[in-house]
Order: structure tokens, then C-alpha cells, then sequence
């Protein structure tokens, strides 16, 4: 019989003892680690991770084959659970994480849809040409078009005078830059519904991008019959360029979802939506960054310049820096993760 | 012979690090999903709250000095600060080391990667981008007026079945996956800490040779009789203990001698058990219980 052996210890209660000072060694360095940040433990600490992450799995599978100590195989088990989180956690800093993100990932998933972007811009230009048309023919289809709290007295029962007013960007006595502000955050919930939507089979997003669209072609329209055609275009587009553009990204961004979770091909559903929702997250965490932009220009861009022609120059600017940075060819990035 | 484990839970999920480890991570359940998220809604509202009435209490100087321009400036901050916090509130918490919201940190959960690889910045941005569907719309349906009557009532009816369809989406999968955890390639498991706790086999392995169990006697138990044992000893009861001695004695037909304690006798054959069992092991034979044999 094995059992009587000079120590009389178990194999298993040896094999713990051997290696009980290296968990709890790792114990006490995850506890630091997880109280405050990575910063507080020393390199060598730091180095010494790994090594004991790894002996700690390689314990946790021989004890789980020749320990029947239940209590031990919990310990390890939650231990290198621990362990596993701060191996494979981020450990890159936030700076790096930007730098990485603003110089090659953002641009490189913006780029990877460009095809659902193409579809997404089509509909938006779709519903605007629509909208527009039908309330140059009839000016009561503006309120289909408008919802009332967007509008801001802005509808064809206003005079020309006033209308030319809302343009002005001194006079905003009447609390414009809360309702710049009230717009800013409902066109950024409907950048993100427009993405959130996308699960849904593509079809609720397309018909906001839609809808968007149709908004922004009543508003040109009412503008247009009044001969204030050019100034509403200065107005918008100061910061619609970065605006729009933004949420047709956000829309081609859950078309993408919604495509590969209706058509899939080879891959399991499952797997194609989380693929595509990687991709589609990258937009989408820059996309909040364009509407924070397109914020600062309608908030502070708009007011300061008043001149029509000067709206257009920012509006082509912001286009072109917009476009080069987007799809300008650029040298091949070293792979950062 | 290697057995497939035996799924302790109906949360426990298979879990293979890189390693080719299985660590055998428990999910968070809807319970803790729903506590932890109902926690991180508090804290919103309480910053959000505490923002306000800072607002008010700076702002009184402001209007009064600048009139309707500091009422709209205080309109302004509130907006942006809302913003803030709905949008990137989860999100930041996420991305940093614990990869978790505080409302999931005191429930003892954490955001994982399905796959067993790291946690990606682009899985937490898809994750929380879809929290828009999933909170954010239902809220503002719920909120819609509904009163009306006609089509519009039914229109009503049908958003909300819809909207209802994305929140309870996790009640109907057995990870308990939401639409955001779908698309990010995401799941929420639980992170408890365990202290190391003593090795039952210490106190029985010096008492071993005071009792002289036979084989045949040794074998009248498996592995899980072994951890019920171990959970005996541990809790330390003595009435349990006074209850499992007797049982074991007499299904081992094991005459007690009265100076001999329930605890000497239950750890010395907790520790003859575990020798026995631990040996089949080394040789490939995994005893379940007292029925396999």
C-alpha cells in the first residue's frame, strides 16, 4: 500500500506544499494589482506575473487530475482566473490605445465599409431630394418631414424676415445654444440608434438614415422658396459636413451588422455578428468623436463666423481633411493591438 | 481515462485560455446582470443629481450677474454632462484594467472576451453602442405618450413589444447574452476571490496510523462522499459530525472506540479515503462515488 509512506503525507499534500508559496505570492500580487492600477507593481513584480501565471495553470491541471482536495482546485481555479484577467487584460496605456486607434484603426475600419457607406450616403441623398421636391409642391408636407421640437419655429408659416434671422449667428438671444446644444446630443442619439438598429436586419436603420435625410431636404426646400437656398447651405453645412457624415458612417456602420447577421455566408451567424460588430464597434467609437466635433462647429464654429462664404470655406475644408484622412492612401502601419 | 468534468452549476461555462486551460468561469446570472446595471443607473442619477444641484447653487450668482445668458450657459452644461455620462460612463469603466462598470465591480462581475482572448476596445464600444437599443429606446417608448387612442395606441403596443424584445433579450439565451454582448463577442462572468483554505488531509494524515482501516473498508466511498466529508470537517459542527461518524462506522462496520473523537476518526478516514482514491487516480481511475465502481 502507497498510503504509509515514512512522512506520512499524501502525494497531493505534497505537491501543495511544494507550490503553496508561489500562489500565495501571486495572490498578494494580484491584490496589489487589483486595488489600484498595474503602475504600482514594480517591474520585477511585473515580469514575475507571467511565470507564475503559468506554473499556477499548469498546478491547476495536474491538481485537478491527481488532487481530489476540492478545496485547492477552487483556490486555483478563481486564482488563475485572476491571474489570466491581468496576463491577458489591456495592459497597453490609454495614450497608446488613442495614438493606435486615431492613426490606423479608425480610419482602417472606416474604410472597410466603404461600401455600406456608399448605400447609407445614397439614402440619405434619397430622402432628402424626396422630402425636398415634395415641399417645394406642397409646403404642408414639411411637418411630415419636421418634427415640431427640431424645428424651432422654422416652418412655412414664418415670414422671410425671420427665417433669414434663425441664420444669423449673432442673434441668438432667443436660447439658441441650448437648442445647438438639445440638437447636438439628439443627432448623436441618433447616430448610435442608427447603429443600435443596424441588428435589426438593416431595415429600421435605412429608414432613419432615411428619415434624416428627409429632415434635412423639407428644411432645404422651406429655405429654398424663400431665396435663402445659399445661406441655409452655409448654415448647415459649417459643421454638416462632419455632422452628416458622421451619422452615414454610424448608418453604414449597422447596415454592416445587419447584413452579415442576415447573410452570414460561410461563417455561423453568431460568429459573423460579432466579426462585424468588431468592425462596426471601431466606427462607431470614432463616430462619437466626429459628432463631439460637428458639436464644437455648430456650437462655437457657427456663431463666430457669420459670412456665408466663409461657412462654405470651413464646410470644404472639413470635407477635404475628412476624405484625406479617411481614405487617403497611407504607408503600412506596423501592427499595433 | 479522462473524464469530462462534471458541470458543478448551471452557470459554470467552459472557458479555454490560450494555455488550452480550462478555467471553468461561472456567468454572471440575469439576477447580478440586472443588480449591477440597476447600481450603475443610481450612480448616474446621483451624479447627474449632485451635477444639478451644484449647477443650481453656482448658477443663482450666474443668472443673477448675467441674466438669461446664464440660465442658457447652465441649460448647456447640463445637456453636455448628460451626454457625457449616457454615452461614455460604461464605456471608459470597461476599457480600464477591471473591465468593469463599479455597479458590476461590487456584484463580482466582469466583462470577458467569448473567445478566451483579450478584451478588445472595439468589443466595448459595439457593447455599449447597442445599450442605446436596449435602454435608451424602451425608456423613451415607455415614456411616449400613449393615450390617444387608434392607431396610434396600437402603434404604441407594437414599439413596446418590440423595445420589450431587446431588454428581456438575455432571459432568453442560456448565457445570458444581451444584444450588445451578441454583437461585441462579449460575455459578463463572475470574478469571486477564495482565500486558500486548509488541507483537510493535514490533521488526518498524523492520525492515520491510530486507525488501521482495511481496503475493503476504504472502499465503501467515491469522490463525492470524499468533499461531502471535507465540507464536514471544515464546517466543524459537532452534531453533523456526531451524525457522519456513526454512518460511516456503521457502513464500514467499524467498532468506535469511545476514547476516539468524531473528528480524529472523521479525518484520519477522510485522510485514508483520499490516499485510496487519489492512488486510482495516479492510474487513471476516477471514482465518482460510492455507485461506480
Amino acid at each position: 500500500m502507497t498510503e504509509t509512506r515514512p512522512s506520512g503525507l499524501l502525494k497531493s499534500q505534497r505537491f501543495r506544499q511544494a507550490r503553496e508559496d508561489d500562489w500565495r505570492r501571486l495572490e498578494r500580487l494580484m491584490d496589489k494589482a487589483e486595488k489600484g492600477s498595474a503602475a504600482k507593481l514594480t517591474d520585477a513584480e511585473i515580469l514575475a506575473v507571467p511565470v507564475l501565471y503559468r506554473s499556477t495553470l499548469s498546478a491547476l491541471s495536474v491538481a485537478r487530475e491527481t488532487s481530489l482536495d476540492q478545496g485547492l482546485i477552487d483556490y486555483l481555479e478563481t486564482l488563475a482566473a485572476r491571474a489570466y484577467f491581468f496576463v491577458y487584460g489591456s495592459r497597453t496605456t490609454l495614450q497608446d490605445r488613442l495614438t493606435s486607434f486615431f492613426r490606423h484603426d479608425w480610419p482602417k475600419a472606416v474604410q472597410g465599409i466603404w461600401r455600406e457607406t456608399l448605400i447609407a450616403a445614397a439614402l440619405m441623398a434619397l430622402g432628402a431630394v424626396v422630402a425636398g421636391w415634395l415641399v417645394i409642391h406642397e409646403p404642408e408636407w414639411f411637418y411630415a418631414f419636421v418634427p415640431s421640437d427640431l424645428g424651432g419655429g422654422r416652418d412655412p408659416t414664418a415670414s422671410t424676415a425671420s427665417l433669414r434671422a434663425t441664420l444669423d449667428g449673432t442673434d441668438d438671444a432667443d436660447g439658441l445654444s441650448v437648442f445647438a446644444a438639445f440638437l447636438f446630443t439628439h443627432n448623436a442619439q441618433v447616430a448610435l440608434l442608427a447603429f443600435a438598429l443596424g441588428f435589426a436586419l438593416c431595415l429600421p436603420t435605412a429608414l432613419l438614415v432615411l428619415y434624416n435625410g428627409a429632415t434635412l431636404g423639407a428644411f432645404f426646400a422651406l429655405f429654398a422658396s424663400r431665396g435663402l437656398g445659399v445661406e441655409l447651405g452655409g448654415w448647415l453645412l459649417i459643421h454638416g459636413v462632419t455632422e452628416l457624415f458622421a451619422v452615414v458612417l454610424a448608418g453604414a456602420a449597422g447596415l454592416r451588422i445587419g447584413w452579415s447577421v442576415a447573410f452570414p455566408g460561410q461563417k455561423r451567424r453568431l460568429d459573423a455578428a460579432v466579426e462585424a460588430g468588431r468592425a462596426a464597434g471601431t466606427v462607431m467609437g470614432g463616430v462619437v468623436v466626429m459628432l463631439l466635433l460637428a458639436g464644437l462647429l455648430e456650437g462655437f464654429g457657427r456663431q463666430l463666423i457669420v459670412d456665408t462664404g466663409a461657412r462654405y470655406a470651413v464646410a470644404a475644408a472639413t470635407a477635404v481633411v475628412w476624405g484625406l484622412y479617411f481614405y487617403a492612401r497611407r504607408r503600412e502601419a506596423p501592427h499595433v493591438r | 481515462m479522462s473524464v469530462e468534468p462534471v458541470r458543478s452549476s448551471s452557470t459554470e461555462r467552459a472557458f479555454i485560455t490560450p494555455e488550452g486551460v480550462d478555467l471553468r468561469l461561472n456567468i454572471g446570472d440575469a439576477g447580478q446582470r440586472a443588480a449591477a446595471f440597476m447600481l450603475d443607473a443610481a450612480i448616474i442619477v446621483a451624479v447627474l443629481g449632485a451635477f444639478t444641484l451644484i449647477i443650481i447653487l453656482t448658477g443663482i450668482g450666474a443668472i443673477g450677474a448675467a441674466g438669461r445668458a446664464g440660465a442658457e450657459m447652465i441649460a448647456v452644461l447640463w445637456l453636455v454632462v448628460f451626454f457625457l455620462l449616457r454615452n461614455f460612463y460604461f464605456t471608459a469603466f470597461e476599457l480600464s484594467a477591471a473591465a468593469a462598470t463599479p455597479g458590476k465591480r461590487i456584484m463580482g462581475l466582469r466583462v470577458a472576451s467569448r473567445d478566451g482572448g483579450r478584451l478588445r476596445a472595439e468589443s466595448v464600444f459595439a457593447r455599449n453602442a447597442m445599450r442605446e437599443l436596449e435602454v435608451f429606446l424602451p425608456l423613451s417608448v415607455l415614456f411616449a405618450r400613449a393615450g390617444e387612442g387608434g392607431v396610434d395606441s396600437w402603434m404604441y403596443l407594437l414599439a413596446f413589444v418590440w423595445a420589450g424584445i431587446f431588454v428581456f433579450f438575455p432571459l432568453f439565451n442560456k448565457d445570458r447574452l444581451r444584444l450588445g454582448d451578441l454583437v461585441g463577442g462579449t460575455w459578463v462572468v463572475r470574478t469571486p476571490r477564495r482565500k486558500l483554505t486548509r488541507d483537510m488531509a493535514d490533521d488526518g494524515a498524523p492520525r492515520r496510523t491510530a486507525y488501521d482501516f482495511t481496503t475493503a473498508q476504504i472502499d465503501a466511498y467515491g469522490a463525492k462522499e470524499l468533499h461531502v466529508l471535507e465540507s464536514v470537517l471544515r464546517q466543524g459542527d459537532r452534531k453533523t459530525k456526531r451524525a457522519v461518524a456513526d454512518r460511516i462506522a456503521t457502513k464500514i462496520d467499524w467498532t468506535r472506540d469511545p476514547h476516539q473523537s468524531d473528528t480524529d476518526f472523521l479525518s484520519a478516514y477522510y485522510a485514508a479515503l483520499r490516499g485510496r482514491l487519489e492512488d486510482k487516480l495516479l492510474m487513471g481511475v476516477r471514482r465518482r462515488d460510492k455507485h461506480d465502481v
